[in-house]
């Protein structure tokens, strides 16, 4: 420690103004905060601190993050192998194949949205902001494994410059910037994000894997399937096997790498939770939404929208309904910030998930959409939550008087 | 008698509190200094010039815009040094006590009102709404008195009273004849006070609950256009001493609190008094610790060179910065590392322990992320996270709507300490305070 910190004290001058690397003073100042905890001390108001700051705060999350993310790379080597013949592949093969599959689309994403934060920060002359730790993780996992790397690159470095920096940076963006990085790739590329060949990688990965796909082989999803199906939906497997809905809870069935293991989602739900960095209203609700909505949607089931004939349950199973729940709508920055508001912030949330889902035929997946829809909504939401307390004071005054 | 319940707040327990209640006997201070930021609201005038004497309670200075309100001398002596600061702001005015008992006595037939600002202890009241001294041409709806502190380290203001406790039903008596509405007076659980005319209320609960403002804003609130009084009991039980004897006791009790002190007691001594004599026997490495006259959240930061500072009653010394390099402590898995939240593994610990906290501020400004965090310790009906947006924007509109006349900056103390984003909170409400306060005037 004492020789980093020497180290990192002897090179600090070459990055302040007028020194050599002056112009990656943020990226100095990043870095040092990053290896040893700020020593400012207060100068005004309260003299004792608490422990917590944002960069805990976001690495907890990181760390939520981390079973899906692990499960993703098993399930990419474990669709692969099922596709190319070889099921009997080891575990560890198979998670080692989704790890090299999974590397590039990392480093792509972090590497294009931390280097627009660095300038950024360079440029106001500000501290780097933590934000984009999570959202570099989440557009991985929420990125159909298929997608080009360039593609990848240029979704995200938009979201990052027009869905955040341009409002303010970490804190101030209205939407949810992993998901405006999804739905760049959606509406620009659709098909590439949807159908037989988005979700299963069949060549290899880093010269791992690929070998001759089977001939029954179909990539769709379940919720893909479903949405095409004519009567009663059936889900199968990419081979064509009939899967229940207990495939898609341990989640050994296509779709984006992060979403389709309910264990490890909830796994991450529960250390959100613990920790209270997520909102459990918010979570809840969603869910509650979503369950309602589906009911409903069962009750009056449709031939003509075949996703009504799926059970509640296997609604919230399928698809990015639990990621989007636990990861996405308990965003802080995007979501409702008062306790009655993030109630209904939720519940509308998974009520138009699965409204998106069923009734519009086009389009298989309703989580996107329903949040970044209610994203939209939250200050408005909050507006009116806190225009009652307004209404409540104004009414008291005018008593007194 | 009404109990109030209060569940949002958190009590901070820090190493260093005082466990006998008796009170060692201080020496004469070296030198006493009335520090004008002290008295929020007040321009001063200066009345004494340096070199001239003054008597115990003889004006200093005055305000430009209320001549009749005066801060006074709390020791008779010689006025030696009229302290300024950039553009000759005025930082302390210094007085050299002779010793002598040479008090101004005042004429009790009188108006109350003129006695009470002539004797310096109306610069010890409040108003709410903006946090200042009050201004003597409002008649205030009513008077708020706290009668304990419930911050980290807090003096039991039960010892600071001692026995000016039997001049407070004499106190209530002129504030009633002060306000046409009533004088509230706050206790907390297993107090009790005797003062008739009162409406007494219990509060239960954590800190802040000790705090006046939330006190007022859990019985009757403050609206738009009312203005009220704040106190603690100690002020009020001076304003009985005064209209019973004539005369303003300018003597108080200190605790002595915190990690760095060798032995955390209560000393008597002066408002004002000179720090270097009141820490005389304090043989910590004073160079490596921060004393603040006050506590943890809402104290000034002070130096053995200056003097204490309002409300006369409390000090407290911790760390200064004690591990300047620790090693990614975001990361920390340390049970010994605060945190209210549960990120942090504190909890495994127990959060009624104890803790040793320095100075630092662990962590970036940022913009304000978490959701909740200001609401959970502030018990008021306000959207604190809204207030303090509208603050930083400056909308007086919202700011009036969102219920800013019912805050000072001690009430968002709390939600600073526990701020994961590092605001300075009670910066940017005494700011927003003030920028309403020339707006409305």
């Amino acid at each position: 420690m004492k020789a980093l910190r020497n180290f990192m004290n002897k090179i600090e001058p070459s990055f302040r103004p007028g020194g050599k690397f002056s112009k990656l003073e943020s990226v100095y100042d990043g870095m040092e905060t990053f290896l040893f905890t700020p020593n400012t001390t207060s100068r005004s108001g309260a003299h004792i601190h608490d422990g917590n700051d944002l960069k805990r705060t976001m690495i907890t999350v990181v760390v939520a993050l981390i079973p899906a993310l692990l499960f993703g790379m098993y399930n990419i080597g474990y669709q692969h192998y099922l596709a190319i013949g070889q099921s009997n592949e080891g575990w560890f093969t198979m998670f080692l194949y989704g790890l090299l599959a999974m590397l590039p689309v990392i480093i792509v994403s972090y590497g294009v949205g931390l280097g627009i934060e660095f300038i950024s920060a360079q440029i106001h002359h500000k501290e780097i902001q933590e934000g984009f730790l999570v959202t570099g993780i989440l557009i991985p996992l929420i990125v159909p494994i298929n997608t080009p790397l360039w593609m990848t690159a240029v979704a995200t470095a938009f979201a990052v410059i027009f869905a955040k920096e341009i409002f303010g940076g970490t804190g101030m963006n209205i939407f949810n910037v992993a998901l405006i990085t999804r739905a760049f790739l959606f509406f620009s590329y659709p098909s590439r994000m949807s159908g037989d060949e988005a979700f299963v990688k069949l060549d290899s990965a880093l010269g791992m894997g690929g070998g001759t796909v089977a001939d029954t082989f179909t990539g769709a999803t379940p919720l893909g399937q479903v949405a095409t199906s004519v009567g009663d939906p059936t889900m199968t497997n990419i081979l064509g096997e009939p899967i229940s809905c207990m495939d898609a809870f341990i989640g050994l069935i296509p779709g984006s790498p992060g979403e389709t293991s309910m264990i490890a989602i909830l796994i991450g739900a529960v250390i959100l939770l613990l920790t209270g960095i997520a909102s459990w209203r918010i979570m809840c609700s969603v869910f509650v939404g979503g369950l309602a909505m589906g009911a409903l949607v069962h009750a009056l089931p449709s031939p003509i929208y075949p996703a009504s004939m799926l059970d509640p349950m296997t609604q919230l199973c399928l698809g990015g309904f639990a990621f989007g729940a636990v990861f996405m709508a308990t965003d802080p920055v995007t979501g409702a910030r008062t306790t009655i508001g993030q109630y209904i912030y939720g519940l509308l949330i998974g009520v138009f998930a699965i409204l998106i889902r069923v009734y519009n035929s086009g389009y298989p997946e309703g989580m996107m959409l329903a949040i970044l829809l209610m994203n939209a909504f939250a200050p408005l939401i909050d507006h009116c939550v806190v225009s009652f307390n307004i209404k409540r004071r104004a009414r008291r005054a005018a008593t007194k008087s | 008698m009404a109990t109030v319940k209060l569940k949002k707040g958190f009590d901070i327990q820090l190493l260093g509190a005082i466990t006998d209640s008796g009170i060692t006997a201080g020496e004469r201070p070296l030198s006493v200094a009335v520090v004008p930021d002290d008295f929020h609201g007040i321009i001063p005038r200066m009345e004494k010039k340096e070199g001239e004497r003054v008597a115990s309670g003889e004006p200093l200075y005055h305000d430009k815009n209320h001549e009749a309100i005066k801060v006074v001398s709390p020791v008779s002596g010689t006025v030696k040094e009229v302290r300024r600061g950039e553009r000759r702001h005025i930082d302390a005015i210094v007085v050299i006590p002779d010793g002598t008992a040479d008090a101004v006595t005042h004429d009790l037939k009188r108006p109350a009102l003129d006695v009470l600002l002539d004797s310096g202890l109306w610069a010890m009241i409040r108003q709410r709404p903006y946090d200042v001294v009050p201004s003597p041409d409002v008649r205030p709806r009513d008077v708020f008195v706290t009668a304990f502190d419930s911050a980290p380290l807090a003096p039991d203001l039960d010892v600071v009273l001692g026995d000016k406790r039997k001049y407070i039903a004499k106190g209530v008596e002129v504030l009633n004849g002060l306000t046409d509405g009533k004088v509230y007076i706050g206790i907390r659980e297993g107090q009790s006070i005797d003062a008739p005319g009162t409406v007494v209320t219990t509060f239960v609960g954590p800190h802040p609950a000790g705090n006046v403002g939330i006190q007022a804003a859990n019985t009757v609130p403050v609206n738009k256009g009312e203005t009220v009084w704040t106190m603690d009991i100690v002020t009020l039980a001076r304003i009985g001493e005064l209209f019973t004897t004539g005369k303003v006791s300018h003597d108080t009790v200190v605790a002595i609190t915190g990690e760095m002190v060798q032995q955390p007691r209560y000393v008597s001594t002066v408002m004002g008094a000179d720090l270097e004599t009141v820490l005389k026997n304090e043989t910590t490495n004073l160079a490596m610790s921060r004393i603040i006259s006050g506590n943890v959240l809402t104290g000034v930061k002070v130096t053995t060179e200056e003097w204490l500072r309002a409300p006369y009653c409390h000090i407290t010394i911790i760390p200064e910065n004690n591990k300047p390099d620790e090693f990614m402590g975001w990361a920390s898995v340390n049970p010994n590392r605060f945190s209210l939240y549960r990120t942090f593994t504190t909890w495994l610990g127990g959060m009624k322990k104890p803790r040793s906290m320095d100075s630092r501020i662990k962590g970036g400004e940022r913009a304000i992320v978490r959701t909740g965090e200001y609401d959970a310790m502030l018990p008021m009906d306000i959207y604190g996270e809204f207030l303090i947006k509208a603050i930083i924007s400056g909308d007086i509109d919202k700011m009036e709507q969102l219920g800013v006349y019912e805050i000072a900056p001690e009430d968002f103390a709390l939600a600073e300490f526990a701020d994961t984003s590092k605001l300075e909170l009670q910066r940017i409400v005494r700011q927003g305070l003030d920028k309403l306060r020339a707006e409305m005037s």
